[in-house]
């Protein structure tokens, strides 16, 4: 049986993530800050699914720890899902540079010092695949979240990149776009009802996806169209409208 | 948010606090003022109903399951569906499950929750190892049927008025398969019924669907069904598709829908006086979980449930005379569930006793609680009593006299300043 690992495994979608891999047969590492907060979810995971799940102390954004935790880990992974993320109010990321350092940071430069760290592993080994969760929001930078998403077109560029070096040794990247999910990232925010996703729907398209090769997916579907719409709008019109 | 029960009615606006580990319950308790527990909402009436309320759902994890011996360890949200999904296939059962498996556990021990063996297993409570429960104050003990006695018989039954239960260990049975052999017996009136439940009191699993609508001769005429876990075939389980009503109907829909249930159920699908069948755990369980969201076929102002118990010797006179009473009224439902009880347990506010018990659904309307104040009437002259987690609209003093031990309770909850933090739109109407 695979084992995948996760990086950020306390988020709501990781969570999700990893009930739907567990329910196909998947061993799980889970990595997360104060990662003992899990015990009860790792618990459950392996009595609901006779899987193996071990816990991991990890922060992203300790690049010199990165090295030292992947080699301690056994056994290695035949893959890795990327969901850490973070985000803040636009005017605290724009206003604070630690903010605005934190937001690059924790959605692209820690995320890419990792995972470039994986793909050299996985290269040599020729197999196992990366998912990276991007956003929506790194199609178009808007005002209202430019800085976040300014990262996380960073990330997409990256993964895209990964995934044309690493074609020739069968490794498969794959980049997710969520749009909207209800999950702590946006608790207390007012989302169109029916454009959010739950967390679990987000999984069941990611298994799916990795499984069948996509290279990019959009979760749910409907968002490669809003996206496409949002990005075939001409800068001269784009810059007034209050988006 | 808006909350109700199953029966949608009443509907309160709410806060929430989602459960997700003892110690944020607990720091959260100490300024939360009056809240109640909300489980999965499957209670009909206003239990689980406060302007505050503490989700459970969010806190359902498997903590333990000892294969061997059919110990299962879990936290209050868990849903008995998730439990079943996972130790079904693995060759065990709950020993006591109700008419649908869309309930937490937290919610089947704080009604005490029975199924179609209670005349064998008992109540859920019954099937409880111990539990954990968290005081006002945030204090943790563990309740059995030998630690902290008191407030295992407050808590069972207990609607979440003394507490928030955490996690619990349940004891579970062994099967040989996942298939119920199910034997069906047509009933022409209420001595056939009981005669029924009468010859099959060994078999595990009974109940009895009664035409509501059936006066003088047929009144209390019946399909009786009852049924035990076969020892051909595999533990198999699976997720069947399931049916969705998306839309509350609007009210009058009613009687259309429940005549085409009725007919299927009754005449079409039934020839013989007795006939055998085998069915699986979903079909012969949890027949209205196969529709999700069936609650809206009673239109936007809601229904409720009415599920009384008469002790069993008054059982066949009282219930004469609430069918008939149904019966006049046109109001009920086309069928309604007729049940054998076994003995009372010693928790303080179980609904079961030894007797017969009859549930039906009626839509909210203003002529309905006239109805049903004459049908507590009867209830009560022969010694019956009603069942909270079914209840949206009986009085206190209706209450009180079906169950003796109620001055116990609320002294328990007083003493404990339970009554302070843990209350709900019932607690308040019926000062529980
Ligand atoms: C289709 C259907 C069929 C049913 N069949 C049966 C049946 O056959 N037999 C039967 O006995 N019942 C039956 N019921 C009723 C149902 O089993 C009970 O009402 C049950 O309590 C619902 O559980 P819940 O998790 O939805 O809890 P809720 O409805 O959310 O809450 C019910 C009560 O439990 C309390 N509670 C919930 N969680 C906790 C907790 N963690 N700690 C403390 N208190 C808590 C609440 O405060 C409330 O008082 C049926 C209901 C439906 C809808
Ligand atoms: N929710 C949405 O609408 C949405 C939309 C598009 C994309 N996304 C992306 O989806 C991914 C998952 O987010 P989510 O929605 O599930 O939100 P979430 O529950 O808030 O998860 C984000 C997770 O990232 C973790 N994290 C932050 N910094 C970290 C670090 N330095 N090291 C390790 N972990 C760190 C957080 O850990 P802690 O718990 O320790 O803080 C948190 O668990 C993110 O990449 C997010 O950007 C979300």
């Amino acid at each position: 049986m695979n084992t995948l690992l996760i990086i950020g495994a306390k988020s709501d979608i990781a969570k999700a993530v990893a009930h739907a891999y567990a329910a196909n047969r998947s061993h799980l590492a889970l990595a997360a800050r104060r990662v003992a907060e899990l015990e009860h979810f790792a618990q459950d995971l392996r009595i609901r699914y006779r899987i193996n799940v071990s816990l991991h102390e990890f922060d992203l954004s300790d690049i010199a720890s990165h090295r030292p935790f992947y080699d301690a880990l056994h056994p290695k992974p035949q893959g890795v899902l990327m969901a850490a993320g973070y985000m803040t109010e636009q005017a605290q990321a724009q206003r604070h540079c630690d903010e605005t350092l934190q937001t690059i940071s924790v959605n692209f430069s820690a995320d890419v010092c990792f995972l470039n760290m994986i793909a050299n592993d996985f290269e040599q080994r020729r197999e196992g695949f990366i998912v990276g969760i991007s956003s929506v929001a790194g199609d178009r930078g808007r005002q209202s979240n430019y800085i976040y998403g300014a990262a996380k077109a960073g990330f997409s560029a990256y993964l895209s990149g990964l995934r044309n070096r690493l074609y020739a040794s069968g490794v498969h990247v794959m980049t997710v776009k969520p749009g909207f999910v209800n999950t702590k990232m946006t608790a207390g925010m007012n989302l169109p009802k029916a454009l959010t996703a739950q967390p679990c729907e987000i999984a069941e398209d990611i298994l799916n996806a990795q499984q069948r090769g996509v290279d990019v997916l959009y979760s749910k579907w409907f968002w490669r169209y809003i996206m496409l719409v949002i990005r075939c709008i001409p800068e001269s019109l784009f810059k007034k409208m209050r988006l | 948010m808006q909350l109700t029960g199953w029966g949608r009615y009443p509907v309160i606006e709410a806060d929430t606090f989602a459960l997700t580990d003892t110690q944020s319950l607990r720091r959260h308790l100490k300024t939360a003022g009056s809240c109640i527990a909300y489980g999965n909402g499957r209670s009909y009436g206003d239990s689980a109903l406060n302007t505050h309320v503490i989700t459970t759902s969010s806190y359902n994890y498997f903590l333990d399951f000892d294969e061997i011996n059919g110990i299962l360890h879990v936290a209050c949200g868990l849903l008995l569906s998730e439990i079943l999904n996972v130790i079904v296939p693995r060759g065990w059962f709950l020993k006591v499950t109700p008419g649908t498996k869309l309930i937490t556990v937290g919610g089947a021990i704080a009604a005490d929750v029975h199924g179609k063996n209670h005349h064998i297993e008992g109540c859920f409570s019954q099937s409880v190892i111990e539990f954990t429960l968290m005081l006002p104050h945030g204090k943790v003990i563990t309740c059995s049927h030998t630690k902290n006695k008191k407030y295992f018989y407050a808590t069972c039954g207990g609607m979440g008025l003394t507490g928030i239960i955490l996690d619990a260990k349940l004891s579970l049975q062994q099967i040989p398969s996942a298939t119920i052999e199910q034997t069906t017996v047509k009933n022409r009136d209420l001595q056939e019924t009981f005669a029924a439940f009468e010859t099959y009191k060994d078999t595990p699993y009974s109940v009895a669907w009664i035409d509501c609508l059936a006066t003088g001769e047929s009144l209390g005429r019946s399909l009786f069904m009852c049924g035990r876990f076969s020892h051909k075939g595999s533990c198999e389980y699976g997720n069947a598709k399931k049916l969705n009503v998306p839309f509350v109907f609007p009210s009058w829909a009613l009687n259309s829908v429940s005549v085409k249930a009725f007919n299927q159920l009754y005449y079409h699908r039934i020839r013989e006086k007795i006939s055998h069948e085998k069915v699986d755990i979903d079909t012969f369980f949890y027949p209205l979980d196969a529709v999700q969201n069936w609650n809206r076929i009673y239109g936007a102002d809601g229904f409720t449930q009415y599920q009384c118990i008469l002790p069993k010797a008054q059982s066949y006179e009282g219930l004469q005379e609430i069918l008939t009473t149904i019966a006049l009224s046109q109001k009920g439902s086309f069928l309604a569930v007729l049940k054998l009880y076994g003995k009372a347990n010693k928790n303080w506010l179980s609904f079961p006793m030894e007797g017969y018990s009859l549930a039906l659904d009626f839509k909210i309307e203003p002529a309905l609680f006239t109805l049903l104040d004459a049908l507590d009437a009867i209830v009560l002259r022969y010694g019956g009593r009603l069942y909270l987690s079914k209840d949206v609209r009986a009085s206190k003093e209706t209450f009180e006299q079906g169950y003796p031990d109620i001055d116990r309770f609320r002294a328990l909850r007083k003493e404990q300043k339970m009554d302070q933090i843990f209350q709900s739109l019932q607690s308040r109407r019926l000062e529980l």
